[in-house]
């Protein structure tokens, strides 16, 4: 058969690694895509002397890519300290799965988040966090550049596609270089708000596209 | 591709008919030439017969008379044609407002929002659970400037069928010409325009095991169209453009070869599969309405597991489907039409459709339930979700 992804990403999507839930596990986070619908659970275990990861498990409500990259991400975050786990980026994954389609980033990031959520779960409990910074210019923008641009399966701001940036009095807005008629304006939109909407001291959200 | 490729996705396309293609074949190599050049030699006034005889069987096919029926590349410029056509001749006439479903095809509802960008407004009729439209509702939507109501007959990912006889007389009682896609039905389920009363039909070959590239659009006499496509002056001239004769007459072949006892018999298949489905799958739920159905479609959202995870598995297996999750669609949004009947992202994400035709089995219809069977528990598996309802 013909298929839409590479053979090694198939071979993850068919027969994924380290799917599963650990019984009480150091940390774990759900991570979930508006514009996609899809959902990652993952699950980790922390020596906690040496701060690393003695195992790492998934769970996937999702795609083919979600799935792959899930498989993936556990098998490069296991072994690794919590520092270096963290650091785990999209485009390593999709590089160890022999490349993604920049559409499907949307489905794939969220096992790259959830493995970091998870490890921010496990410090979160361990008071390893710092304090809560207030939200500001640039705040938005590291935030805006997770967001993907369907098209190229670049951050929104590497694809050059925020026109403007305001954060005052906890409101921020933020204007999308792109028509409001766009394909993929809907799923852009709703997936700032999942970015932004959670900053502890922001009350609203607006985003405006540029017709 | 596999060789024995089960394929259950002929909403999308399908198999053209050996017999279609033979029927094609000489005005593809023996009388190749156009229907306009009938007064300049014979070759042209065979093309002509040709053309005139496809016409007069299609539009037989739906109850109406030869010169009602234009030819056209398909289903998605018919609805273009009938939605356009109509704005351009009434809108500054009779006023800018137009009705259609929330859960039509794209070619209507991108038709209409097109519209909207040059002044025009457009009411998305909600529908209800089922998919069916509300008669009150529609009633109650149009005003003194309504020019269009476009409802399709059947919809094209759940199989609803509406009552567009109902829908017809509502229509005329607020004198509002009234199109309905009928790209899903066409042949399949009776549309009779001499005895419904609506305006504009959209029909097409690709469904019924003809060719892709060429379609129909009824044109009741006396509705107001301008024509947009520019050029000679082909199909009465309301749409210009070389005739695609071995198109009309494959088209015709193809409505001709579809017969009630076959119909009956996808009927039949369709039910087997959502009977099994429903019940050997655990949390199911069929999309579309039970009884006001096409007989060629079946819609089952699985839970707690998404699509394109599902087509993939059953691909391997040698199966062909399509779905209505987001990760499917080049837009990255789930279905619209399961928004429209009130299903939540839960339910596009999972939902998957079956559409039949003339080459499939009731064997067939057994083999892919029981391969879903197993890969929804084994995606389940792998879940999130759905793990405390086990």
């Amino acid at each position: 058969m013909r298929a839409p992804y590479n053979e090694t990403v198939m071979e993850h999507f068919r027969h994924p690694h380290n799917v599963g839930k650990i019984e009480n596990p150091d940390g774990k986070a759900t991570e979930g895509s508006p514009a996609c619908g899809d959902m990652v659970s993952v699950y980790i275990s922390v020596d906690d002397a040496t701060k690393t990861l003695s195992d790492v498990k998934f769970e996937s409500y999702g795609c083919a890519s979600n799935i792959a990259t899930g498989s993936i991400i556990t098998e490069l975050a296991k072994g690794k300290t919590l520092d270096e786990a963290k650091k785990i980026t999209w485009k390593q994954a999709s590089d160890a799965l022999g490349g993604l389609p920049p559409i499907k980033a949307h489905c794939s990031v969220l096992a790259v988040e959830g493995l970091r959520a998870a490890i921010q779960n496990y410090e979160e409990k361990h008071g390893l966090i710092k304090d809560k910074k207030p939200t500001t210019l640039e705040v938005v923008r590291q935030r805006l550049r997770k967001v993907m641009d369907p098209l190229t399966g670049m951050g929104l701001v590497r694809a050059k596609l925020v026109q403007e940036i305001d954060v005052n009095d906890g409101v921020v807005k933020v204007v999308v270089d792109l028509p409001s008629g766009h394909q993929f304006a809907s799923a852009i939109k709703q997936e700032i708000h999942e970015k932004l909407d959670t900053l502890w001291d922001i009350k609203e959200v607006v985003i405006d596209f540029i017709e | 591709m596999a060789d024995k490729t089960v394929y259950l996705d002929n909403a999308a396309a399908t198999r053209m008919d050996e017999r279609v293609l033979e029927a094609m074949r000489p005005y593809l190599f023996d009388t190749y030439a156009v229907a306009t050049s009938e007064f300049g030699y014979s070759l042209g006034i065979e093309a002509r017969e040709a053309l005139d005889e496809a016409r007069e069987t299609l539009a037989k096919a739906l109850g109406a008379s030869s010169e009602e029926f234009i030819f056209t590349s398909g289903s998605t410029e018919s609805s273009n044609m009938a939605i356009k056509g109509v704005a351009l001749a009434l809108g500054e006439k009779k006023g800018k407002h137009l009705i259609v479903s929330a859960i039509e095809d794209f070619p209507v509802l991108h038709s209409a929002q097109a519209l909207e960008k040059q002044g025009f407004q457009v009411t998305l009729l909600e529908v209800d659970g089922d998919g069916l439209v509300n008669l009150d509702r529609l009633r109650d939507a149009i005003t003194d400037n309504t020019i269009l109501v476009s409802i399709q007959h059947a919809n094209q990912e759940i199989g609803t069928i509406q009552d567009i006889e109902a829908i017809g007389k509502v229509c005329r009682e607020k004198g509002v010409v009234f199109h309905t896609d009928a790209t899903h039905t066409f042949t399949r389920v009776g549309l009779d325009v001499s005895k419904v009363p609506v305006d504009l039909v959209t029909v097409a070959a690709h469904t019924i095991h003809g060719p892709k590239g060429i379609g129909g659009l009824y044109l009741r006499k006396g509705t107001p169209l301008t024509k947009w496509m520019d050029g000679g002056f082909q199909e009465f001239n309301l749409r210009a453009g070389l005739e695609n004769i071995p198109g009309a007459v494959g088209f015709t072949r193809a409505a001709k070869l579809i017969t009630p006892e076959e119909t009956e018999r996808l009927q039949a298949i369709r039910d087997h599969i959502i009977k099994r489905a429903l019940t050997e799958i655990p949390h199911s739920t069929l999309n579309g309405h039970r009884s006001h159905r096409l007989p060629q479609n079946a819609n089952v959202t699985f839970h707690f597991v998404e699509g394109e995870s599902i087509t993939l598995h059953l691909d391997m297996r040698g199966f062909a489907v399509s779905t209505g999750s987001a990760c499917f669609s080049r837009s990255l949004e789930g279905s619209h039409v399961i928004y429209g009947i009130g299903g939540d992202h839960e339910r596009a994400h999972g939902s998957i459709r079956f559409s039949l035709g003339r080459y499939n089995t009731m064997e067939e219809a057994d083999a892919v339930v029981d391969a879903l069977a197993e890969i929804v528990s084994e995606l389940r598996s792998i879940s999130p979700l759905g793990k405390e309802n086990d």
